[in-house]
């Protein structure tokens, strides 16, 4: 073909670019979707509960991922401080992923049971009242807030039926009794001490 | 990595490289039938091409980056899971499975990471190890090394880190976190209690009264812990208190000192984790509380853990 030709036509030379770059992808890429460890479950990780599962999506909601990451690499200056190295078995569950892309507070991809409870409620209150340097902002409105449950059920679903995490039956018709009532503080600290759960 | 994705990657990668070397070659030769610099049979709105040719150094750089791909994918990991590359570098063990199996090749392990690690732990583990241990090898008595001021300056370093976010930076502890600095301990203050703390963690389990006292029976109730620690209530009120304490003393004991195998703070001190006002107290017994420590042991090894356990040792004791 004609360089003069594919220089005139500028839809075909869109086309061809397209073809160019893919190239890229096909090799590092595609070949990750279809690997073992990239695929399976590390031994111990388990789907999130009813109340995790609400407390992730307050986690989302809130933008928590804007400045904490959940991505520790395997840097001794980051193991030292937030432990094991995240590996890609621990996130298979994780719809969508919420690594994040910025440390403007520390990483959490560990950060479970390293705080109790009533820290991280003091904490999300305000933070400033244990960590006096903090300039995370205060979420005080999730201690008023009340989950209804309507949607958990549903939610385990499409977790269970469409990325294939084990929810048994029983799960799924629990899971609006195991949230109602429950503040979004508490569904957001169960999330928080989940964290890390399967390498500890 | 199935024999399929190591050809897959194979012939995309050379194809890639190839081809550019081959796109290169086609486009460095003069194929236009027109002299170099001369003006092409063409001209778009009036602009006029010439037949230069590609600069050398650009040409140049182009080879050169082509050779460079070859190179670095020979010598990295690249076209399969399990070969190195010519360098035999890998960056960290990506495949584990579990906590255990991690530990297991980092103990043959050459990845960049578990070198870093390595060269780390022969520095800072030698100084840990030599703050920590006699010369038989096995830890030093907490007391006797909480008298060490070089030891006890990384126990605080290593307190600072990980401990300073619920017990302040100070130790001083605040509302539902304890003081560690004033000798008043929930488990005990020997060196013993303090590493197993660090350690395993504590669960503190207080338990909710509403159900079985009333609204009448907290009020007495928090009147007599009031009384116990020293301050002036109604007497009525502190003696139907001292009545229905005996659910109480369970834990805190007959005396209301307290239990350090459980946990249970002790009641006639003007110590009160989560406040001392009259609030606090009934809401105390009203709701429970459940004062958790985590557990540090995995996280942070027993080297360090027994270094910080030197650190809050120090902390109360006489200078």
């Amino acid at each position: 073909m004609k360089h003069e030709f594919i220089e005139k036509n500028a839809g075909l030379l869109a086309i061809f670019i397209i073809i160019a770059i893919s190239f890229g992808g096909l090799a590092q890429i595609v070949p990750l979707l279809f690997q073992k460890e990239t695929n399976e479950p590390v031994d111990t990780l388990r789907p999130y509960t009813a109340l995790e599962m609400e407390g992730r999506d307050i986690y989302i909601r809130e933008g928590c991922s804007v400045c904490h990451s959940q991505m520790i690499r395997p840097f001794r200056a980051e193991t030292e401080r937030y432990g094991h190295y995240s590996v890609a078995g621990e996130g298979v569950w994780e719809h969508p992923f919420l690594w994040g892309s910025k440390r403007t507070g520390p990483d959490l991809a560990r950060v479970g049971q390293r705080y109790s409870d009533a820290w991280h409620e003091i904490h999300l209150l305000n933070p400033r009242d244990v960590v006096p340097q903090s300039n995370m902002p205060g979420f005080p409105w999730l201690a008023e807030n009340q989950l209804t449950g309507e949607d958990t059920a549903r939610k385990l679903e499409i977790f269970k039926n469409n990325f294939g995490v084990p929810y048994t039956e029983q799960d799924i018709a629990g899971a609006k009794a195991a949230v109602v009532g429950k503040t979004e503080m508490q569904a957001l600290i169960a999330y928080l001490q989940s964290l890390g759960h399967a390498f500890r | 990595m199935t024999l399929f994705w190591t050809i897959w990657i194979t012939v995309i990668t050379l194809f890639v490289i190839i081809g550019c070397a081959l796109l290169l070659r086609a486009t460095s030769k003069n194929n236009t039938g027109v002299e170099e610099g001369k003006p092409m049979p063409h001209s778009f709105d009036g602009i006029q091409e010439l037949n230069n040719p590609l600069p050398k150094w650009w040409v140049g750089l182009f080879w050169f980056t082509i050779v460079i791909g070859l190179l670095y994918s020979l010598a990295f990991p690249s076209y399969t899971a399990n070969w190195n590359g010519l360098l035999d570098w890998t960056s960290s063990e990506q495949s584990v499975m579990s906590p255990e199996e991690s530990n297991t090749l980092a103990e043959t392990s050459h990845s960049q990471y578990q070198r870093e690690m390595n060269a780390a732990d022969q520095k800072f583990g030698a100084v840990f190890k030599q703050l920590a241990y006699d010369e038989k090898g096995i830890y030093k008595d907490i007391a006797l090394i909480a008298k060490d001021p070089e030891a006890v300056k990384v126990g605080q370093r290593l307190f600072l880190q990980n401990c300073a976010q619920c017990h302040g930076s100070d130790a001083r502890g605040s509302t539902g976190f304890p003081n560690l600095a004033d000798n008043d301990w929930l488990y005990g203050g020997e060196p013993e209690n303090i590493k197993q703390s660090l350690m395993l963690g504590r669960q503190g389990v207080m338990p909710s009264w509403k159900e079985i006292l009333g609204e009448q029976g907290i009020k007495e109730v928090a009147t007599y812990a009031l009384q116990l620690s020293g301050r002036r209530v109604n007497v009525v009120e502190a003696e139907a208190g001292a009545a229905r304490y005996i659910m109480c003393a369970a834990c805190h004991g007959a005396e209301g000192g307290g239990s350090h195998t459980l946990g249970a703070p002790n009641l006639t001190d003007t110590i009160w984790l989560y406040g001392a006002s009259r609030k606090a107290v009934e809401d105390t017994i009203r709701n429970g509380r459940n004062g958790v420590m985590p557990a540090w042991g995995d996280v942070l090894g027993e080297d360090k853990v027994h270094l910080i356990s030197a650190f809050v040792y120090s902390l109360s004791q006489p200078k």
